[in-house]
């Protein structure tokens, strides 16, 4: 029997303002307790809510960016509606979200499926986008009191734009790259600073399975997946739950479950058992949302970069037609702004090095950050001083082992991370002159008869012995290309 | 319509409000009649009238003013929390919550 | 000495100081304990505010007509001293960390609060039984209501305690307990007054406005109180809201008119709705009278319909209430409020807590406004309603075009005995017939008093303007008042 796996996603993501959505309370993270929670923001008798101007355009930047610029899908007027529920870490009794007319409908988030260079492109299409405010949070340890929750309402009232995917995805791979996809394109067009350690970047997942050909299935709708990790493990969970469940005979009911990574399962949310009646109503406090065509250009203008909107699918598409590069090395380089803009410092240092700066980026540095488990933006080598680097490669004064002793150097800080310094203070030139390289070659084929005479009665590979002597005979620094070349010449001779 | 017993439960636990068992028929009662009162509205030709959220937008197009997105709210932990019922170390502390 | 004018008087030619005067209202606050109208005196706060006023005084500004005037305030409006209920066991305890904008906003203009005023639990009610602490008894007639839901501020007021008060009106909580206690009342376009630090009720229809003697009083506090604020998504700043309302009062009623023609050019709608069954023939007949010296003194009468009146009544008792269970979520016990001490777990605590801490008035109108508001009945009541709503609106706006004020009774009644209607809420609401569509339209409306039923309990005359026009309201109520005298009487016992 096959299964079709049905995901879609919504992701609440933190806008990067500076103030919440309706009050002027700071949103910066990690402060004492309600000491960033002003009395807008507690609910206190008497408060009212004061839309915040740059949530607004940051939804704007979003609707532009998921539909290549094309304004159609911003909606000219959008209406707040109080969601009513009650909850410890909602202090009104109601999150003031949208309902029936969100400013953004429609546009689409473009992913990559399958691995490395045979990947090709899904596009995934949104159901909507719309601007809300986020809730506090209970807190369950640390208290003296017994038996009791602690809430914290710093959060409350933290600008939060939830993007709804069409269920779109059908595997957990899938939903991790678009989630993957959605959280490069927020953050490269700088609406939200990314953070998933500190809730800027929440995903819920709404899993159903069914046999393919058939309606789809009940869905469940899986919450608290803070990494792309729990997220693949989260699904691939819930998948087998539920298929085990229907293949015994059993039936999925619609809940909200919770991914606990510590036990790698999902459960149902004790809380969220009653089916949900939020009695949704226009907000009275606040009138129509209006956004001007007006407005929407200049935002527009804004975000134009050589003529189109720059977001990571037009700086992925310039890498492939401008600079040749394979969409697998664009896909990598688009990844963040970061990786970008290290790309397009390291190619210029380079002597526009395109092919040899992508592939030193998405490979040694990538994996020397994988390894320290640290971000690009703290890298101590800089795309500047990696095109540098990249630039002795090109022009034969590394070999690309030798490079690779550089660029440790270069890591550890030496000489201030100056590749020219360190091939200079450690002798680490490559040598290419003919004349030293063939005297070494001499010396070479004279020490090993046995190795020229295979190679000779027609055993090829015998030559990569005699390379090797050469390379170890010149510590190292003798261009390989040439050496081989040589090697060859002096055989045939 | 009337508002039985299973009604009237059902909203008051939309409301939270705890309705004591000797309050149900008294309160359900009261319910029933104030609907009889605003089932008057169902005869009324609407038929392509907007409705009318913002009392002033009946004679002018109303939007949201916004304002700059400026961090200045000057917050006084301890006023704000002093009418709390129980506190901890600047947090509100309720039953335990369940997730 | 009654009027906001009287006491200004007094205090620009220093027979008495703004101590004085807040001593002596604080005096017949405790003296007139028995209406039960204060909930909060506090006479150190109010006396420091005299001070400050009457240092004003002695440094010399004389610009702030209001400088050293007592007020007190419904207890609706937050303050930071006083401590603020809205009438409720569920905030019996409440202090704000903040002042309301209106509260602050008298307060700059030098006037003296001298403490909190009862009213309806949550502004919800028309005759202010529904208070947590108490019914107000109406000065003309103790064992009377004063009208509701801002009760407290109306018997203060005509009982001679404190020349002006606010009040809050959401379907005629200025308007019907000003007519029930013999007093002037405005409330005013939505939107022109903050609605910051008010507790909401049903914030669409929620307006604060002042009570006084006289129109004019009511002027220079409703142009005090006014204006534009940031911290109010819903408050106005277009050039109309702008335009200073005791400005454009005072130019209107500079000009001299002769006598018998005071009103001339002003054309006043009747509408035939506001004299059909159930108005009172005692009531009918003050009002009618009072149009009639209108008339006599130049206005033009125009019949006018308002077709969709009775529909006010279930439209807003719709709308209120489903604001109101929104509203109203928020005190749960948790940051501030009455919290239960005994509940099973979290949620039994904010049920049990919300139990307790609300009257029952305010529980029927939040299960209400749950009801309407719930799937599968939304779009029949919430959204019928305010479609409801655009047309009564619409009917004003046909109305206006055939004349500049619209006038009728404000309540079919005069005051009733407490405990007269509270056992029918239905029957309670009905009352509201002649304020309702006023407040669903956000339609400025005032109450001026316009004589006694045969009881000798006062009566109120409704006039309405339309958006914006509350100078020429109370221009004209000022020019009636300066035709006739109803306004100045005052109940026995309490001069």
């Amino acid at each position: 029997m096959t299964w079709e796996i049905v995901i879609g996603i919504e992701t609440h993501v933190q806008l990067a303002t500076r103030s919440k959505i309706f009050s002027n309370a700071s949103t910066a993270f990690g402060a004492p307790p309600n000491t960033q929670a002003s009395v807008v923001d507690l609910a206190l008798p008497g408060t009212l809510p004061v839309m915040n101007k740059q949530a607004v355009e940051f939804a704007i930047k979003f609707g532009l960016a998921v539909n290549d610029g094309q304004t159609h899908n911003i909606a000219r007027r959008s209406i707040f509606a109080r969601k009513n529920y009650f909850y410890p870490d909602l202090p009104k009794g109601y999150q003031i979200s949208q309902f029936e007319l969100p400013v953004v409908t429609g546009g689409f988030v473009d992913i990559q499926v399958g691995e490395g260079e045979k990947a090709t492109t899904k596009r995934i299409n949104l159901t909507r986008a719309h601007l809300e405010e986020d809730a506090g949070k209970s807190l369950h340890e640390g208290l003296e009191t017994p038996g009791v929750s602690g809430i914290d309402l710093n959060r409350a009232g933290t600008p939060l734009l939830e993007i709804v995917s069409e269920p779109e995805m059908r595997s957990a791979a899938e939903a991790v790259a678009y989630a993957k996809a959605l959280h490069g394109l927020v953050t490269w067009i700088g609406i939200c600073d990314g953070n998933m350690q500190e809730g800027s970047f929440r995903c819920d997942a709404n899993v159903s399975v069914r046999r393919i050909g058939e309606p789809l299935g009940t869905r469940c709708e899986i919450k608290n997946l803070n990494s792309f990790r729990f997220m693949e493990r989260a699904i691939n969970y819930e998948v087998r739950r539920q298929i085990e469940l229907i293949e015994d005979g059993g039936k999925v009911i619609q809940q909200t479950r919770l991914y606990d990574a510590d036990r790698d399962e999902t459960r149902a949310m004790r809380s969220k058992e009653d089916a949900m009646d939020y009695r949704y109503f226009p907000d009275p406090d606040l009138l129509p949302l209006a956004i001007s065509d007006r407005q929407i250009e200049t935002t527009r203008l804004s975000m134009l970069r050589g003529g189109v909107i720059d977001v990571p699918g037009s700086t992925r598409q310039q890498l492939i037609n401008a600079y040749e590069l394979s969409a697998y090395d664009a896909q990598l380089l688009t990844q963040s702004r970061a990786f970008a803009t290290c790309f397009f410092a390291a190619f210029s240092s380079s002597g526009e090095q395109a092919k040899l700066c992508a592939n030193w980026i998405n490979g040694e540095l990538a994996s020397q950050l994988n390894r320290e488990c640290i971000e690009l933006v703290d890298s101590p080598v800089n795309g500047d001083e990696l095109g540098r680097l990249v630039k002795r490669i090109a022009d034969g004064t590394l070999s690309s082992k030798m490079a690779k002793q550089v660029f440790g150097y270069m890591w550890a800080g030496e000489h201030g991370g100056d590749a020219d310094a360190i091939i200079e203070a450690r002798g680490l030139k490559q040598v290419t002159d003919s004349g030293a390289i063939e005297k070494v070659i001499d010396d070479v084929l004279a020490k090993n008869e046995k190795s020229v005479a295979e190679f000779k009665s027609g055993k090829d590979k015998a030559i990569q012995a005699l390379i090797g002597q050469a390379m170890k005979a010149s510590q190292g620094k003798a261009n390989p290309g040439q050496v081989n070349e040589l090697l060859r010449k002096k055989l045939a001779e | 319509m009337s508002f039985d017993a299973t009604t009237l439960h059902r909203i008051a636990s939309l409301a939270r409000l705890d309705v004591p068992a000797d309050q149900l028929a008294s309160l359900g009662a009261e319910m029933s009649a104030l609907l009889v009162l605003v089932d008057q509205l169902q005869g009324v030709d609407t038929k392509g009238v907007a409705p009318l959220a913002h009392p002033l937008s009946a004679v002018s197009e109303m939007a949201l003013r916004l304002r700059p997105d400026e961090a200045c709210a000057e917050i006084n932990r301890e006023a704000n929390m002093q009418n709390a019922p129980m506190t901890e170390n600047g947090l509100f502390l309720v039953p335990k919550v369940l997730d | 000495m009654r009027t906001i004018t009287d006491f200004s008087h007094a205090l620009a030619a220093k027979q008495a100081s703004a101590v004085e005067l807040a001593t002596d209202a604080l005096a017949k606050a405790t003296a007139a304990k028995g209406l039960n109208a204060f909930l909060h005196v506090d006479a150190d706060l109010t006396l420091a505010e005299a001070r400050a006023a009457d240092k004003q005084f002695a440094a010399g500004v004389t610009n702030k007509p209001l400088l050293g005037v007592p007020i007190a305030h419904k207890d609706i409006f937050v303050t930071c001293g006083w401590r603020s209920t809205a009438g409720s066991m569920m905030l019996a305890n409440y202090v704000s960390p903040f002042d309301a904008t209106v509260v602050e906003r008298l307060r700059a203009a030098g006037m003296v609060c001298v403490g909190k005023l009862n009213c309806d639990e949550f502004a919800m009610g028309s005759s202010n039984e529904n208070s947590a602490f108490g019914a107000v008894q109406n000065p003309w007639d103790t064992s009377r209501i004063p009208g509701g839901s801002s009760g407290g501020s109306a018997a203060a007021i005509s009982a001679g305690i404190v020349p002006a008060s606010t009040g809050s009106d959401t379907g005629g909580s200025l308007r019907q307990p000003a007519a029930m206690t013999g007093i002037t009342a405005i409330k005013p376009t939505y939107g022109r007054v903050s609605r910051y630090g008010m507790i909401a009720f049903a914030s669409s229809l929620d307006q604060g406005g002042p009570m006084a003697h006289t129109a004019e009083d009511c002027a220079l506090v409703l142009d005090a109180m006014a204006g534009f604020d940031e911290r109010d998504s819903t408050s106005l700043d277009s050039e109309k809201a702008k335009v200073s309302i005791w400005r454009a009062f005072s130019g209107q009623i500079a000009s001299k008119r002769p006598s018998n023609v005071e009103f001339a050019g002003l054309r006043i709608g009747v509408p035939k709705e506001f004299f059909a069954e159930g108005l009172s023939a005692d009531v009918g007949a003050r009002v009618t009278e009072a149009i009639e010296t209108f008339k006599k003194h130049g206005a033009t009468v125009v019949d006018i319909s308002l077709p969709r009146t009775a529909l006010s009544i279930p439209a807003y008792y719709v709308i209120a209430p489903a604001e109101a269970s929104s509203n109203l979520s928020r005190f749960d016990g948790i940051r501030f409020g009455h919290r239960a001490a005994q509940y099973a777990d979290v949620n039994d605590m904010i049920a049990k807590s919300r139990a307790e801490g609300f009257g029952r008035e305010v529980k029927r109108r939040i299960l209400t406004g749950a009801y309407v508001l719930s799937h599968g009945y939304y779009d029949a009541y919430y959204l019928q309603a305010q479609r409801v709503r655009r047309l009564i609106a619409q009917d004003f706006q046909t109305a206006f075009k055939s004349c500049d004020l619209i006038m009728g009774p404000v309540a079919p009644t005069t005051a009733w005995k407490i405990g007269e209607k509270s056992s029918d809420p239905v029957a309670m609401y009905l009352e509201d017939i002649f304020t309702l569509g006023v407040s669903l339209a956000g339609l400025p409306g005032m109450s001026v008093p316009c004589g006694f039923d045969h009881q000798r309990l006062p009566v109120g005359l409704q006039i309405i303007g339309n958006y914006f026009e509350e100078s020429a309201m109370l221009a004209a109520a000022h020019r009636y008042q300066q035709l006739t005298d109803w306004h100045l009487q005052s109940p026995g016992g309490h001069k």
